[in-house]
């Protein structure tokens, strides 16, 4: 079963846990199921059109969702998705 | 509250406190990498009845980045990273009549103390708001120039450092970093994979990352590159300002540098256009500006320019808004072009930039030629970065002579030859 790691900032909207389990064979699929039991988080995930929320980067494993077919990339049952604040320095 | 007491409440460093600049919240001081609210960047919020000083109380103080300290996010005296800052401005005819605008000036971070590069700026205000929150691990991700600027003001003030730098930096940079002494850290991977870690390792182990949970202290620090092209042009703007792009915040930083100083009356007139400089193989900034939308697409870094190797730029997007709204544009040069651009400004300048400044030179060029910069312009280059630190980029365009015996016929052969 895949899991979704999200950054601290993020865990007051889950009870104050870090990695959750999700099932589903895409990105898409395992975010509706996390979002179905943790509601809060679906707009720190999609912003109002469905896309990605600007200010996070969705990670499946090491790459980038942008790189890889975004919502619609494929999951496995190891992999883990890492929500991470967008910031960055030089 | 005894008179001493106050004395001492006035010249303890405190940091200010925060607000989002997406949502507007208000947050408390501390090291906090995003709006706990919505994700947005923070920004420092500053007491708007604060006094300022006039121009010959600033001309009076010390020559470092602090005699600006009204518009650096604290309250009381600097106690870290006291000499950073008050580069030169060097007036550049030879390259202005080689890029055929009126006059060129270069600001000359590649000699920055202590680390030749303009993060020095940075982690100036970032160690001093570590220093505020009790914070004695620091640390950063980094393209080279930070973990440089990092490790050595914390060999000076005795703080451990954790340093995490893309496996395949340039080994001047690495080398640069190392001989401070601090955990240095060499990932498998891009910038964008080292932040990524550092993102989480600040969130796990609570140091003062100085551009994850520091960072909106951290840049206000760039802020100062602008108000000392002000004071030192003789307290007047330029046309413009060519700079160049990685996370885009320097681009950010310089706006609203020159705008606090025409809101504070320090200056007249208008804003310089802003111009930012990106390499062709990462120019995710550059491509948002020409396409006019607000969606950074990011990219995969594959330049020699890699402390501008940024492909998910944080910034991207606001830099791209202040580069329209300010008149300017934003453009990007070929590897081969950043090779000519270090040169150019060498043998014109007499400055060694690194490859970051091969770009900024080079988009010059380009901008000059294209007409986006006229020929009146009077126009300020940022160059951030010490070519020493990038050597490799040009070894295989300059010629290196066979040694001569010492003697003097053999130098009348070169003579004659």
């Amino acid at each position: 079963m895949p899991v979704l790691s999200l950054p601290s900032v993020l865990t007051s909207l889950t009870g104050g846990v870090h990695t959750i389990p999700a099932t589903g064979t895409t990105v898409a699929e395992a975010l509706d199921d996390v979002v179905r039991r943790f509601p809060g988080l679906s707009p720190r995930l999609r912003d109002e059109h469905g896309e990605p929320y600007p200010f996070v980067t969705i990670y499946l494993n090491d790459e980038d969702i942008r790189f890889i077919g975004g919502f619609g990339a494929a999951v496995q049952a190891t992999d883990e998705l890492s929500v991470v604040p967008a910031v960055a320095g030089g | 509250m005894t008179v001493t007491a106050l004395h001492r409440a006035a010249h303890t460093l405190t940091a200010v406190p925060l607000q989002c600049a997406s949502c507007g919240r208000p947050h408390d001081a501390g090291p906090s990498p995003v709006c706990p609210e919505c994700l947005g960047p923070l920004e420092p919020v500053y007491d708007s009845h604060r006094q300022l000083p006039d121009r010959h109380e600033i001309a009076a103080r010390p020559r470092s980045l602090w005699r600006y300290r009204e518009w650096l996010p604290f309250t009381g005296r600097p106690v870290r990273c006291l000499n950073a800052g008050w580069t030169p401005l060097i007036d550049a005819p030879r390259l202005a009549e080689s890029l055929g605008i009126s006059r060129c000036l270069v600001k000359h971070d590649a000699g920055s103390f202590p680390s030749l590069s303009f993060k020095d700026r940075v982690v100036a205000t970032a160690l001093n708001a570590a220093h505020a929150f009790g914070l004695t691990v620091v640390g950063c991700a980094s393209t080279g120039n930070l973990a440089n600027a990092v490790a050595a003001a914390a060999a000076r003030e005795g703080l451990e450092a954790w340093i995490f730098i893309p496996h395949d930096l340039e080994p001047a940079k690495v080398a640069a970093s190392a001989v401070f002494g601090p955990k240095l850290v060499r990932v498998r991977g891009t910038y964008d994979d080292v932040n990524r870690l550092c993102a989480q390792v600040a969130d796990r182990f609570g140091w003062g990352m100085v551009n994850v949970n520091l960072r909106a202290y951290y840049g206000e620090g760039s802020k100062t590159a602008a108000f000392e092209i002000a004071e030192q042009l003789g307290w007047r703007l330029p046309d413009a300002v060519v700079a160049p792009m990685a996370g885009g915040s320097l681009v950010t930083k310089l706006a609203k540098g020159f705008g606090e100083f025409l809101d504070a009356r320090l200056v007249r007139g208008v804003a310089p256009r802003l111009y930012g400089a990106q390499a062709d193989g990462c120019a995710p900034i550059v491509r948002l500006v020409e396409r006019g939308d607000d969606t950074l697409v990011p990219e995969k870094p594959n330049t020699i320019a890699k402390s501008l190797a940024i492909g998910n730029p944080a910034d991207g997007r606001s830099a791209a808004r202040l580069i329209r709204s300010s008149g300017g544009w934003a453009a990007s040069v070929s590897d081969v072009d950043v090779v000519e651009g270090i040169r150019l400004l060498a043998e014109t300048t007499g400055i060694f930039g690194e490859t970051a400044a091969g770009v900024t030179v080079a988009v010059a060029k380009k901008l000059a030629r294209d007409g986006r910069l006229s020929p009146d312009d009077e126009v300020v280059l940022c160059i951030t970065g010490n070519g020493l630190k990038t050597t490799d980029a040009i070894s295989g365009s300059i010629e290196i002579p066979e040694p001569i015996a010492p003697r003097l016929s053999e130098v009348s052969a070169l003579i004659q030859s």
